[in-house]
């Protein structure tokens, strides 16, 4: 029995405290409250055109990412362990990343095997000796989180390159807003409304010192066509910038500039939705029309600050990442308040022996890989599936991190008959600017709405829920 | 504002305004259909309705059969035709959803409905339900229409919209009138037959002007005014000179919230200047048929520097 958000670990009887309005609130609800007010989003959602794209889908080119109604809800207590933990653990990262391109101290010291860091796909040897503007690497992080008990938090992943989902943290708590105002007079719930503010706040704060003190800030999509473009439009409009494509931008004299209806116009600050490799076809992958050329240029002579910086991918590498304990206590000297999931990491003889005799029960992910593609989630595949990751694992173990399969907590969900139990998640956001790191009192919690399923990624029929901070 | 996010608005403008072109073109050819005559009147009707909407040339190149259902089908729903009302309104949407940001949120609501509803409905096959259709598509015109004048602010946004929609109404009435100029010569000149005065009319409803020429020169259908209606008069919204008068208004509000007139403005305001030193006799006496190349010749030359000077 996994651990549930409401019941805890008890009987149906026993309501854990922050969800006991909550609990007494769905009891009295009249029946088809619920689902009436779910279609009511659902139409209101693709009114909006709130969708995102599945790749590999050819008939579904945009959809909704399912909404579920019922709130995910944390406590005052909870949620100040969990803030600790996520500014502890950004602030590693940062620190991580500027000594691995700088003075590489912890690969000197042993924490981390060289091999690991400067022949990782995502380490970029151009970045080496440089500093990002203000020295801020991982401006904006969201990091996943995973829960089996009442104190077990897990972090699944670092996404220290370009998380996406933080708009449906935006959109849904407003959603929520609407279709149930009573529940907001029963709950002191934070607001999560002040991410956009602090997240440009933060976006001009590491501009370059030459930018003066009105930074042009704006925002860089690869375009409608990419998965999340619905969120690079929303950001840019709260945010109050432009939202750019590659062709948008060139450089001229180590400056980064953009074409507007009154000529060329100077850009400070790139907040980038766009992998490293595409970010400029001269540096990088030679046929991207995404990038911009020349960018790398002016970057790397401190012109324009880029969020994230180039080369942060080699933190949230799942290889790296089961070293992030050890990366914790070199760089902040305290030990780490969030922890690891339990990882073998496959390139390691004895753990791939292990990973090899146990594989029908674990979850086998690919070290680079995103998004819930290309993993292996051992109790729900067939025994083919199984098979055919075994071949994959033992061509290039290197490329596999495994894992224990953890019962991810459960939150009461809508489902087609009345409310059911579906596991979660929680991603929330981290800003980390010039001043310090900040963490945005809410997040993104996804939800399986496949009874059973542990999978909760958009990609592969993840829902989303709304996510309640509650003020002590 | 970027150039591109101008180019799209632009575009907007332009796909939202031929869609609704269509509609009326496809209306006007229902009605024409419908009047019995010996001659294949009906097949004239459609294949006439291809020349109107200006893809005659890419019509036949398809190698349909010209016919209520395939004209019908090709003007209304063709995803072949990069100017059916169905890609019109996929395209418009496109645009939209690449500068959702310029956009306010009830003109997104509006084109992005109309994108919804098209995905919704099939291709009706009946005509009373293809009525509706069409019906529906000029509503969608409306309150793109209505949404952008009501909560758009006033700026270069909403200037390139504007200018989008009115150089594509001006090629349309243009490229109308480029088809049809035989049926417009000066009496005596007519080689027409019994079915001029329908053609007359239905020229007339294709631009939604029956009623308004009655109103205009309360007399009846006669050529040479239909001619002077849909070229000279400045009361009729779909006139060239009304459109060009649109186009310069929107230019020079441009020109004001930059600080700078460029070549667009000047070569608007020069075209806008001949129309109004016309008179409906002095164009029948240069041509009709050589007066309206000239100014879709022109027009273009138009839409090159407004993309030039503001675009790309």
């Amino acid at each position: 029995m996994a651990f549930d958000e409401m019941a805890g670990v008890g009987g149906p009887d026993r309501v854990r405290e922050s969800y006991r309005a909550l609990a007494q609130w769905l009891e009295e609800a009249p029946a088809d409250l619920l689902a009436a007010r779910s279609r009511q989003a659902e139409l209101f959602f693709r009114r909006m055109g709130i969708t995102f794209a599945v790749y590999g889908e050819a008939d579904a080119a945009e959809r909704l990412i399912p909404f579920d109604v019922v709130p995910r809800i944390i406590s005052s207590s909870e949620w100040l362990e969990l803030e600790a933990g996520l500014v502890q653990r950004v602030t590693a990262l940062n620190l991580f990343l500027k000594d691995i391109y700088g003075p590489q101290e912890c690969l000197k010291a042993g924490i981390i095997p060289p091999e690991l860091v400067l022949t990782n796909p995502h380490y970029r040897p151009e970045m080496a000796g440089k500093r990002p503007p203000r020295d801020v690497w991982v401006h904006i992080a969201g990091v996943d989180l995973i829960r089996t008990g009442e104190d077990g938090f897990y972090v699944l992943e670092d996404n220290a390159r370009t998380p996406s989902g933080v708009s449906y943290m935006l959109e849904n708590r407003e959603m929520m807003m609407r279709l149930f105002p009573d529940l907001f007079s029963e709950y002191p719930v934070r607001p999560v409304e002040t991410y956009t503010d602090m997240l440009l706040a933060s976006l001009k704060a590491s501009a370059p010192e030459s930018a003066g003190s009105e930074p042009n800030v704006v925002v860089l999509t690869p375009g409608p066509f990419n998965s999340a473009y619905y969120e690079h439009s929303f950001l840019a409009d709260k945010l109050g910038v432009e939202l750019v494509e590659g062709s948008d931008l060139y450089v001229d004299d180590g400056r980064v500039l953009m074409r507007t209806t009154e000529g060329p116009q100077r850009v400070d600050v790139i907040y980038r939705r766009v992998d490293d490799d595409y970010l400029d076809p001269l540096a990088f992958n030679p046929d991207s029309a995404l990038g911009v050329p020349g960018l790398m240029t002016a970057y790397a002579a401190g012109r324009v600050t880029l969020a994230n910086a180039v080369g942060t991918g080699v933190a949230d590498d799942k290889a790296v990442y089961t070293y992030m304990p050890e990366i914790i206590r070199f760089f902040t000297g305290e030990d780490p308040i969030l922890h690891n999931v339990p990882t073998w990491r496959c390139r390691e003889p004895d753990a791939l022996k292990e990973v090899l005799a146990r594989l029908p029960e674990l979850v086998v992910k690919e070290v680079g890989g995103s998004g819930g593609y290309g993993m292996l989630v051992g109790p729900a595949a067939t025994k083919a599936e199984v098979e055919q990751f075994r071949a994959k694992l033992q061509a290039d173990p290197a490329a596999f991190i495994a894992q224990p399969t953890l019962q991810l907590s459960t939150a009461p969900t809508l489902s087609g008959d009345g409310l059911a139990s579906r596991h979660v998640d929680l991603r929330p956001f981290v800003l980390t600017g010039p001043q310090g790191v900040e963490v945005a009192p809410g997040g993104l919690t996804r939800v399986a709405l496949k009874e059973g399923s542990l999978v909760v990624n958009s990609s592969q029929g993840g829902g989303t829920k709304d996510t309640w901070v509650l003020d002590a | 504002m970027l150039s591109r996010t101008a180019d799209s608005l632009y575009w907007i403008g332009r796909y939202v305004e031929r869609a609704d072109f269509l509609a009326r073109i496809l209306e006007a050819t229902l009605r024409l259909s419908s009047i019995p005559s010996r001659d294949g009147g009906a097949e004239q009707a459609w294949r006439g309705a291809v020349d109107s909407a200006g893809v005659g040339w890419a019509f036949d190149a398809t190698e349909r059969p010209a016919n209520e259902k395939t004209v019908r089908e090709y003007l209304a729903f063709s995803d072949d035709n990069p100017s059916s009302i169905r890609s019109c309104l996929i395209r418009a949407r496109t645009n939209a959803r690449s500068v959702r940001t310029a956009l306010t949120v009830e003109l997104w609501e509006a084109i992005n409905g109309a994108w919804n509803a098209l995905g919704e409905q099939g291709q009706p096959a009946r005509r009373a339900e293809f009525i509706d259709f069409l019906g529906w598509v000029k509503t969608v015109t409306l309150s793109v229409e209505g949404a952008a004048s009501r909560t758009m602010l006033r700026n270069d946004a909403f200037w390139f919209l504007r200018l989008g929609a009115s150089i594509e109404r001006a090629d349309n009435t243009a490229r109308l009138l480029d088809v049809k100029y035989h049926l417009l010569l000066p009496e005596g000149e007519r080689v027409g037959g019994q079915l001029d005065y329908f053609q007359w009319t239905t020229l007339l409803r294709e631009v939604s002007a029956l009623t308004a020429y009655r109103w205009v020169y309360r007399d009846s259908v006669k050529p040479w005014l239909v001619a002077d209606l849909l070229v000279l008069n400045r009361q009729m919204p779909r006139s060239l000179a009304s459109c060009q008068s649109a186009i310069v208004d929107h230019l020079e509000r441009l020109a004001a919230d930059y600080g700078r007139r460029g070549p667009s403005q000047r070569i608007a305001s020069a075209r806008l200047s001949l129309l109004e030193e016309s008179s409906i006799q002095a164009v029948f006496q240069s041509g009709l048929h050589e007066y309206i190349q000239d100014f879709l010749d022109g027009n273009n030359a138009l839409g090159q520097a407004v993309a030039e000077q503001y675009l790309s």
